[in-house]
């Protein structure tokens, strides 16, 4: 009887510690540190929220950048993928299919080799990334569908090579490039 | 793979190396009840905790009163984690208006969270309130890793006490571990995680309007202080439904790497500590180097597998359920981590990882989470593949099998296949009812072999309490729910029990001088000897079933077969 007492004092206790005041605590120094990033990276546009830079937003309009197939179509509620193993015949379907729409929505040669991300869905559902070779195939697609001159093509060309973001401290992940931050430039180009 | 790519393993593992002493040594200082640097910052809370619960934190006990302890406190957090899932809807913090939780989930997660194995059978940002994420969750985070760590703590001193029936203390072992190892750690880290863009706060979530015009809602909460926890502490219940493949639970590269050395700082550390508390950390450096070996083995083939091309792709790069920041290595080095270690977090889809990759997960949980494995928990399923090996040892040469001093006679061998068997039982079992049961089958996301696999992963994972899964698995059903919980409990305390008596049993016996005819257990021979048991005795076990699953998936692929 007294370890049962015993173990609900003690479970009381760091119900408090670990439970209340740690997540307390770090959030506190959080808010303080990191305002901009505990609060979600949202990205303003005349004054409004209009996303996260973190969590990738469905486009599908032939004036924006593409980004990932996304199992749950960019709705966050809740992330997902799509869990197709290797040898499940839907997977082999829809990743044909993709190359067929990537081609011919971007008006390419049917020999382009498409960037494999842009084939296969992410894992969060959410990936705000492309690699950068794929948003080179977007450009002529986008520039006929916005009519741009060539000035606004090289404007383009050179908005995509400074957003793209090399590895981290020079060696950890991969390159890559922000589909809302490419795209919230994208619209300034006028 | 690139140049680059070889970079980022080796500067994992030197890491991992480098920073195993380190911590190893001061863990050492903490759970001697040596001085040591937090002390002073965190002191004052220890003696608070003591007054509070009233208890003498120098008074020890026998095993089984340990083992009381440990199970009671389990208990009630098993009991008040499963209400307040059941009765979510009107607690506070909850700005979601998220409702109660069903009763079989409620059940699964509330034994997932108690055991360390932190299984998601349900969506943390569709299903659990702040409340229940922090007061809950959070908190068990904490014990089940300083649990684990008491339990090995009790079977180092049963192998380096002699002719004494005392272990130690329950709650002081908590809470040390708590005190001046978790918790100073998860501060450090959850805050370094915010500054990489992991959210931390009590906002309701955000519903804005896309840049192409649709809505989209934002989920928020607070989610670093979760998971810097939920990476140390060998846990790896995610706060949102992809766990750290979400970009608010790992946004960057850099996150990515400090999470995934996380998950094995504090297993391997513990290697560390165990050699300095036996005295000779030669010993503790050989059990290390075993488990790298097995580590770097199983990576090697994931590493290989996922860079083949096969018939079905063509030369694509497997990119299905890996997200483009991590590319393709950070997503397997984090496979092969967390399934070696029991922290099952995932920044991939394993559902979706090519089967040989899917298959070394697997077998790294199968072969009893010993590959650093869980906090504590790795260890001490280690120590019980050690007497085994000096056992099989012994045999071979005709003598009596002695560990470190103390001789290993019948009753620690028969406890040590107790612990060895009890998780495998689950596995192959229950995989077995339900591949023929239609409410086991009707749950699956892929046909084929690959759908055998969902089944066997889902149970070698609660077995082993890893949490990891191939989640394209329905889980979330009576059926799933009740059997994996079940699971749960039988691999966490069918090993926590034979481990205490095995420890009761040798702190009792006298420690005998080493001879010239001792057998070495500091030495390369000893460290491929004890890979062979383990290699042969999960190779015996399990290989029927793995190529049921895995590998016949492989071949399949191989001859461009889909299903």
């Amino acid at each position: 009887m007294k370890t049962i007492i015993i173990s609900l004092k003690i479970f009381l206790f760091f119900t408090v510690l670990t439970g209340i005041i740690y997540p307390l605590l770090v959030t506190g120094v959080a808010q303080a540190l990191f305002p901009t990033k505990a609060n979600g990276s949202m990205v303003n546009r005349d004054n409004k929220n209009i996303g996260s830079e973190l969590i990738g937003q469905q486009f599908d309009s032939t004036i924006y950048f593409t980004p990932r197939p996304s199992a749950i179509s960019y709705n966050p509620l809740p992330s997902g993928g799509s869990n197709y193993g290797l040898t499940n015949s839907k997977l082999k379907q829809l990743v044909g299919e993709r190359k067929k729409h990537f081609i011919e929505f971007n008006q390419l040669d049917s020999l382009t080799e498409i960037p494999d991300e842009m084939l296969f869905a992410s894992a969060s559902g959410l990936d705000p990334h492309i690699s950068k070779q794929s948003a080179l195939l977007q450009v002529n697609r986008i520039a006929n569908a916005r009519n741009f001159g060539v000035a606004q093509k090289q404007q383009l060309i050179a908005c995509i090579n400074r957003l793209t973001e090399k590895p981290q401290i020079l060696v950890l992940g991969e390159e890559r490039l922000n589909v809302l931050l490419l795209n919230l430039e994208l619209d300034k180009l006028k | 793979m690139t140049l680059l790519d070889f970079i980022q393993v080796i500067l994992y593992f030197s890491l991992l190396i480098g920073l195993t002493p380190i911590l190893g040594n001061y863990m050492f200082k903490v759970f001697s009840g040596h001085n040591h640097i937090m002390k002073p910052v965190f002191g004052w809370l220890e003696k608070l905790t003591y007054r509070f619960i009233g208890t003498n934190p120098d008074e020890e006990t026998n095993w089984k009163s340990y083992f009381f302890a440990l199970l009671a406190f389990n208990f009630i957090g098993f009991i008040f984690l499963f209400l307040i899932q059941l009765f979510q809807a009107y607690l506070p913090i909850n700005p979601t208006h998220l409702g109660n939780v069903s009763w079989h989930s409620a059940f699964n997660t509330a034994v997932s969270f108690v055991t360390n194995t932190n299984w998601q059978g349900y969506a943390g940002e569709t299903t659990l309130s702040y409340f229940v994420q922090m007061i809950g969750l959070t908190v068990q985070n904490f014990v089940s890793a300083a649990t684990g760590i008491a339990v090995l703590l009790v079977i180092i001193r049963g192998i380096s006490r002699k002719t004494t029936d005392k272990l130690g203390n329950f709650w002081t072992d908590l809470t040390r571990s708590i005190l001046y190892v978790l918790l100073p750690l998860s501060i450090l880290f959850s805050v370094v995680l915010v500054g990489q863009g992991v959210v931390q706060n009590f906002k309701t979530y955000e519903t804005v309007q896309t840049l192409q015009g649709a809505e989209q809602v934002i989920p928020m909460g607070p989610a670093a202080s979760q998971i810097a926890i939920k990476q140390l502490g060998t846990n790896g219940g995610g706060f949102f439904n992809t766990n750290s493949a979400h970009p608010f639970e790992n946004p960057t590269p850099i996150s990515n790497f400090l999470e995934m050395l996380l998950i094995l700082l504090i297993p391997a550390a513990l290697t560390f500590t165990y050699g300095k508390m036996v005295g000779s950390v030669r010993q503790g450096w050989t059990v290390f180097s075993a488990m790298l070996i097995l580590l770097v083995a199983g990576l090697s083939i994931s590493l290989y597998a996922e860079y083949s091309s096969n018939p079905v792709f063509g030369h694509l790069s497997l990119m299905e359920g890996k997200e483009t920041r991590f590319g393709i290595t950070n997503s397997v080095l984090w496979s092969t981590s967390t399934t070696a270690a029991s922290n099952g977090s995932v920044n991939v889809m394993h559902d979706s990882l090519s089967p040989l990759a899917g298959m070394v997960a697997m077998l790294n949980i199968m072969l009893g989470e010993v590959i650093f494995g869980g906090v504590g928990a790795g260890l001490y399923g280690m120590i019980i593949f050690i007497i085994l090996t000096v056992f099989i040892a012994g045999l071979m040469v005709g003598r009596t099998p002695e560990y470190l001093g103390k001789k290993i006679e019948a009753f620690e061998v028969q406890m040590a296949i107790i612990a060895i068997l009890a998780p495998s039982v689950v596995i192959l079992l229950f995989s077995a009812w339900a591949s023929v049961s239609s409410y086991g089958l009707s749950s699956l996301n892929n046909a084929g072999a690959h759908g055998f696999s969902e089944i066997l992963y889902a149970f070698s994972s609660a077995a082993g309490n890893n949490g990891s899964a191939f989640a394209g698995l329905n889980a979330n059903t009576v059926f799933y729910n009740l059997t994996l919980g079940l699971g749960m409990l039988i691999g966490r305390f069918g090993v926590i029990i034979p481990v205490l008596a095995i420890a009761g049993s040798m702190a009792k016996k006298k420690t005998i001088p080493p001879s010239a005819g001792t057998f070495q257990t500091d030495n390369w021979l000893f460290v491929g000897l004890l890979i062979a048991v383990i290699l042969i005795l999960g190779g015996l076990t399990f290989f029927p079933a793995l190529s049921l699953g895995p590998v016949i998936e492989h071949l399949l692929m191989n001859n461009g077969i889909t299903f």
